[in-house]
């Protein structure tokens, strides 16, 4: 076994053993019994996008391991006045023991842990990469079938602007699932099916769906369409999962969501709510996972 | 002036389909005699055993940013030409994206003043619109009378048909290459690296092939229109190469020039985010490397030129699609031709003597230049295609660091660089 990995920039670098490791232990996680793994460990989080779920998540999961925590926005002053991500990652690294980043540039956390020397985690990156939402949603599926080897797990929507399709598509494949992705060509170029291996490309939702193990659906990403043309209603027509679409997939199939959800966009109201629907599920495994993220990256060797 | 005899090397001089052991003098800045080895009729003042080296006409390169005016934290002409000597060029053109941009005359004297500190000779290329504004010519004759070899807007491709077609029928009329950096940038996006798996896999939006070959699909029709030299920048695709052989094929004036880092990259080299491999226009597909090399052999590639692009490291060394694009290459590019043409694919030097130094003088008409022929001007380029060796990117004489081929082991170095006469770099 590969040795603790420092920093989590991404699945990719990953392996199947590493990740199991850290879902085991979000399983003896609970934010309602606080753990002192962390105590007297600063924690900065480094947000220059707007995050309420996932910042939150962070948060709470820190501070559960009985860590301290300090949020800096993009908004923050040395950053506004055009401070570099270079200088006020060395500013922070004097100060807390790891940085939990979010930046709306791709690769923006690569780049900070090649300048310094504490663990960095990715809380999403541009387009790239949301490794903790792509490990709590392999938990959650966990909650409800005995392993993602053999699943077919279907992805549907605006793939492209995705970084949690994309961080998905490299933790499930690695667990040995089947991953089929959905959606318009716009959204989801051909060049993704050499994302990970075994990845297929359906572009029939009703194909797609068909004997699913999970349904993972995406919001358009509006704000970062720059320009590409969706029509709306062509897009609920063709991509909108819908009671009579869910029942394509296997019987027990389970509907998740990264969050935040357009209901009569995405989805109808009735699959939003349905029992099937697990979205709720994974906000508060979020923090569980976190809590073993955390605790993997800065705790005590075991 | 003195005289030099370069004593036991091995001449190539493609213009005069000349590739034989020979001794050369050269006299008053010029060349005086080629002889048989140990044959020279002429005494010299100095003897330099060139034994087991390449002797060949200067090499010549037509893209390069020296920064200055306006940016000499990244560049100054003395600087980024000590780098041209030390690589092996005795000549390099400089693009006029300098601040302010060179689109005059007085600017266009004031680079190539002695006072500059210039180590080989600098033959602005000059704005082909105001302020590189793809709107109003700027003033060819004047230009040319200040020295101007060529004309570009590089880093922005002229767009709008109609100024583009009066660019190519000025430049026709003055007698003067127009350079274009084919980029459309309502498709491009400015993005940082080339649109298909990488981009996709990063996370980052891309640049399609199209928007660098819609662009040169129209300026050769245009140049065909004209009847004007149309000299495309850095080109990367081979959708391009095909439309520039189909231009051939229709007898337009149309000259091509590639950069070392698209033949020997490609896009997969930015999979870690590195930003010394962000460029413009981005590495792209493998199947476009290979088009290149074999364009580069087959002739529709007719130079090598580095578009040597320093930037200082916090342009660089900052989120990838906020990062400064382009790279050094003055130092380097002679060894990775000769690595990856010569020595890997077993390409003639006589072909890569061409693309660095005859033709690159024909396409910005350096008369007097890119050949050996006796009375040519004495610019000689030395170097040892066969010595193993790793450059070190500390050592630069650039001021600039951003070159991703700093540890990288080649074959084939620039050994002296003679400009008119004189010795400007010997490592002899």
């Amino acid at each position: 076994m590969k040795a603790k990995p420092r920093s989590l920039l991404g699945i990719e670098p990953l392996d199947s053993q590493q990740i199991l490791d850290i879902l085991t232990l979000a399983k003896r996680m609970n934010p309602a019994r606080p753990r002192v793994t962390l105590r007297g460990r600063r924690i900065a989080l480094l947000f220059y996008e707007n995050s309420t779920r996932t910042r939150t998540s962070f948060e709470i999961a820190a501070k559960s391991l009985g860590a301290s925590t300090v949020v800096i926005h993009a908004t923050t002053a040395s950053i506004e006045k055009g401070e570099s991500l270079k200088d006020t990652g060395r500013t922070l690294q004097s100060i807390v023991d790891a940085i939990v980043m979010r930046h709306p540039s791709s690769g923006a956390p690569v780049l900070l842990s090649r300048l310094i020397d504490i663990p960095i985690i990715n809380a999403g990156d541009g387009m790239h990469a949301h490794p903790s939402q792509a490990l709590l949603d392999a938990f959650t599926i966990l909650d409800h079938k005995k392993s993602l080897k053999g699943l077919k797990i279907v992805t549907i929507g605006d793939i492209f602007h995705s970084r949690v399709a994309r961080s998905d598509a490299h933790l499930f494949t690695k667990l040995g699932a089947q991953v089929v992705f959905c959606g318009p060509d716009v959204l989801l170029p051909d060049s993704a099916l050499e994302l990970a291996p075994g990845l297929e490309i359906v572009r029939d939702m009703e194909k797609a769906i068909r004997d699913a193990d999970v349904v993972m659906m995406l919001r358009v990403q509006k704000e970062r369409l720059s320009g590409m043309q969706i029509n709306v209603e062509e897009y609920i027509r063709r991509y909108q999962l819908t009671t009579t679409r869910l029942k394509m997939a296997k019987k027990d199939a389970i509907v998740m969501h990264p969050g935040p959800m357009i209901r009569g966009m995405e989805m109808t109201d009735e699959v939003a709510d349905c029992e099937q629907s697990v979205v709720l599920e994974q906000v508060l495994n979020g923090v569980k996972v976190r809590m073993a993220i955390l605790e993997t990256l800065l705790g005590a060797k075991r | 002036m003195s005289t030099i005899l370069l004593k036991g090397g091995h001449l190539i001089d493609p213009a005069r389909a000349f590739d034989a052991p020979a001794d050369l003098v050269l006299r008053d800045g010029h060349v005086l005699e080629i002889a048989a080895p140990g044959a020279a009729q002429t005494t010299a003042d100095e003897t330099l055993d060139v034994k087991g080296l390449v002797v060949a006409p200067g090499f010549i390169d037509i893209h390069v940013h020296l920064r200055e005016p306006g940016q000499t934290h990244k560049e100054t002409i003395a600087t980024g030409t000590a780098a041209a000597a030390a690589g092996g060029f005795t000549s390099v053109c400089a693009m006029p994206n300098t601040r302010p941009i060179n689109d005059s005359p007085a600017l266009t004297r004031w680079m190539q003043d002695k006072e500059r500190g210039a180590v080989v000779n600098v033959f602005p290329i000059a704005a082909a619109t105001l302020g590189s504004q793809g709107e109003k010519l700027s003033n060819y004759r004047e230009l040319k009378k200040a020295g101007a070899v060529a004309l570009s807007d590089d880093g922005n491709a002229i767009m709008d048909d109609n100024v583009m077609r009066e660019a190519l029928a000025h430049a026709a009329r003055i007698g003067l290459t127009l350079i274009q950096h084919a980029e459309d940038k309502n498709i491009s996006g400015g993005n940082p690296i080339n649109e298909g798996v990488m981009s996709f896999k990063l996370g980052l939006r891309g640049q399609p092939a199209a928007s660098e070959w819609l662009v040169v699909e129209r300026d050769i029709r245009l140049a065909s229109q004209e009847g004007a030299h149309l000299h495309i920048a850095h080109v990367s695709t081979a959708k391009s190469l095909e439309l520039v052989r189909l231009g051939r094929a229709k007898h337009v004036n149309v000259t091509t020039e590639v950069t070392p880092h698209h033949f020997l990259f490609t896009e997969e080299s930015c999979s870690t985010y590195d930003t010394r491999y962000k460029m413009n226009p981005p590495l792209r597909s493998e199947a476009d490397r290979k088009a290149l090399v074999a364009a580069l052999i087959d002739g529709t590639i007719d130079a090598i030129a580095t578009d040597h692009a320093p930037h200082a490291l916090f342009e660089k060394e900052v989120e990838f699609d906020k990062a400064a694009f382009g790279i050094t290459g003055l130092e380097i590019a002679v060894a990775a031709a000769v690595t990856t043409l010569h020595h890997t694919g077993k390409v003639p030097l006589k072909r890569i003597v061409e693309l660095f130094s005859t033709n690159p003088a024909k396409i910005v008409g350096l008369n007097g230049r890119g050949t050996l022929a006796e009375g040519s001007v004495a610019d000689i380029t030395i170097f040892d295609p066969k010595e193993r060796w790793t450059y070190d990117v500390t050592k630069t004489r650039s001021r600039s660091r951003n070159c991703p081929y700093d540890g990288m082991q080649f074959f084939g170095k620039a050994r002296a660089t003679i400009v008119g006469g004189n010795i400007v770099f010997n490592e002899l």
